[in-house]
């Protein structure tokens, strides 16, 4: 089987995240890394890779230190790598990142057959979670979105999604698009094996004029929404602060009451 | 005035909250279209109208139910294409969100996620970097796909008595490839939703393990339940109920935090609570930065003694 993971290379959340001056997320000035929610993916990939043996392919699409989050992949166990890179992909929305991730998808596809696309929940940037879905739906394949659980048996594709209602069971058939929680493994921390070994792993880069995307399809000018202001949240005023001297619940509910919430 | 679409979010008919304040923005944005798909709409019906639905595009066939999202997609796709509509909105949940993502790719359209208001002028605004920043933008592509984030509005009753408009299409094989073949119903616990909640109550590492003393004041108080992810993670509590960036995003009036440090983590879902309480043992917990009001202490004696205040001043 061959498994193309979807990953995205976001600022760190720990530290200060910002805006460029043309109101785009700002990459550049910031400490990036593999997004957390898409360690999941690469987690499932390579578990049921060794299964069965299948090839797994990372893919991203970014700027040029985007290519940390693939040789994040890269070390955790993942076969080759796909970094399509182009400075007129910079501004991209969703829709046009689903259209280049799409194509990118068909080319790996052309060299041989994609069986399964798994991607994270959501980036930890945008956090948007439609790319997927998007992805389905140009790639016309079915999509099982945020599950907790998988099995892959034969063709078919099960999936536990969580839901605020209830718990679906949701079956599919290959090939198809599944994005996964972080409740469905514990991805493993890259061996010292796993990183010598990464070095020397198959990593592609493409440019929009490799996968047949004209330029003006995609970046920040053929967005199809635009930021007007970005406003710095105010910190929040600082509140009172009591320590509990035996009447801290009497006090807690004297606040709540004077809110009116009692 | 032109149509806004609302897609009807329910379970049966029983509609959310949610709804309801979509249907009070569309209001200020058009003329609001209720779009139902599934089965139960004589129990919806009430809702809508009280609402101010002045159309309702009813979508029942039973298929339509037995596949994910695809078929939503498609219907909200059918009635936009004969409507011409000004906007179309969706509440941000995992749904939602999937269908305005395959609705703005068969639009060809923009779409903007996670809204906690929209403009007259369809200007958005979001709460983004875990709250830190605010933006406002807007579609200026096709037809506006909007997800608007829950308690972004409080629901307005505007009665009418709306048209009823059946739709019945073929779903093309597309929309039928990712099949439903087991539901199983999360347990009731009698407590609101937690997204919708207008009093959330959550405990962290500091309830070591013990939820009781959360529970009893979030009853106490009508709230509900919610969890950081160190406390699901241990397993103390479901992830159902965990706020945080990988669980739900919630935007109350009131959050109570207890036994909670406040990881960035956590602070991603919950920034956007108008009054934040904080209980915590650790004076140096990075959560009392955020604290409109916070005790240092043990969450296993402050909250019981706040629940008791409160039901002895209840009477």
């Amino acid at each position: 089987m061959k498994i193309v993971v979807l990953v995205k290379h976001v600022p760190d959340a720990s530290a200060e995240r910002t805006f460029s001056d043309d109101k785009t997320t700002d990459r550049a000035g910031v400490d990036g890394i593999l997004s957390e929610l898409d360690e999941y993916a690469v987690e499932e990939a390579l578990t049921i890779a060794e299964a069965d043996d299948s090839e797994v392919v990372v893919l991203t699409m970014g700027p040029e230190q985007a290519a940390d989050a693939l040789r994040k992949g890269l070390q955790m166990g993942a076969s080759s790598a796909v970094h399509v890179v182009d400075d007129a992909l910079h501004g991209s929305d969703a829709p046009a990142t689903s259209l280049v991730l799409s194509r990118a998808i068909d080319k790996i596809d052309g060299a041989g057959h994609v069986d399964l696309v798994l991607t994270g929940m959501a980036s930890t940037d945008g956090g948007m979670s439609v790319v997927p879905a998007m992805l389905a739906e140009r790639l016309g394949l079915p999509h099982i979105g945020f599950a907790g659980e998988l099995t892959v048996s034969g063709d078919t594709v099960t999936g536990r999604r969580d839901g605020d209602a209830a718990s679906e069971t949701v079956e599919a058939t290959l090939p198809a698009v599944v994005s996964v929680t972080d409740q469905i493994n514990e991805p493993r921390y890259p061996s010292f094996k796993g990183i010598m070994a990464a070095k020397k792993k198959p990593f592609e880069t493409w440019s929009l004029s490799d996968l047949g995307v004209d330029p003006s399809q995609a970046g920040l000018s053929a967005a199809w929404s635009v930021v007007g202001d970005v406003t710095k949240r105010p910190p929040r005023s600082a509140g009172e602060i009591v320590t509990d001297d035996g009447e801290g619940g009497v006090r807690l509910v004297e606040f709540l009451a004077a809110q009116k919430f009692v | 005035m032109a149509e806004v679409l609302v897609l009807v979010d329910h379970v049966d008919g029983d509609v959310r909250k949610t709804t309801t304040e979509l249907l009070t923005i569309a209001r200020r944005l058009g003329e609001p279209s209720a779009v139902f798909i599934g089965a139960g709409y004589e129990a919806a019906k009430e809702v809508l109208a009280g609402y101010g639905a002045a159309k309702v595009y009813v979508a029942d066939a039973p298929e339509l139910s037995e596949f994910l999202v695809a078929p939503q997609a498609e219907v909200l796709a059918h009635v936009a294409a004969s409507s011409s509509p000004a906007a179309v909105l969706l509440a941000s949940t995992p749904d939602g969100k999937e269908i305005a993502g395959r609705l703005a790719v068969k639009l060809e359209s923009g779409l903007i996620t996670d809204a906690v208001d929209v403009a007259s002028d369809l200007t958005t605004t979001q709460s983004v970097f875990a709250g830190g920043y605010t933006v406002t933008a807007k579609v200026t592509h096709g037809t506006p796909v909007i997800t608007v984030k829950p308690n972004s509005a409080t629901p307005e009753p505007a009665p009418q008595t709306p048209a009823e408009e059946k739709i019945d299409i073929t779903l093309p094989e597309s929309a039928k490839a990712a099949r439903i073949v087991g539901r199983a119903p999360r347990a009731a616990t009698g407590r609101p939703e937690l997204a919708e909640a207008a009093i959330v109550v959550s405990g962290g590492r500091g309830t070591a393990g013990d939820f009781g003393p959360v529970e009893a004041l979030a009853d106490a108080l009508g709230a509900a339940v919610g969890a950081s992810r160190a406390a699901v993670d241990s397993g103390w509590y479901p992830h159902a109920y965990q706020v945080g960036q990988t669980g739900k995003t919630v935007s109350p009036q009131l959050y109570i935090a207890a036994g909670i440090s406040g990881a960035i983590q956590h602070r991603a879902g919950m920034q956007t609570s108008k009054t934040v309480v904080v209980v915590n043992k650790d004076a140096e917990a990075p959560i009392f930065a955020m604290a409109d009001f916070g005790v240092v202490g043990d969450l296993h004696t402050v909250l019981p003694q706040a629940t008791d205040e409160i039901h002895q001043r209840k009477g």
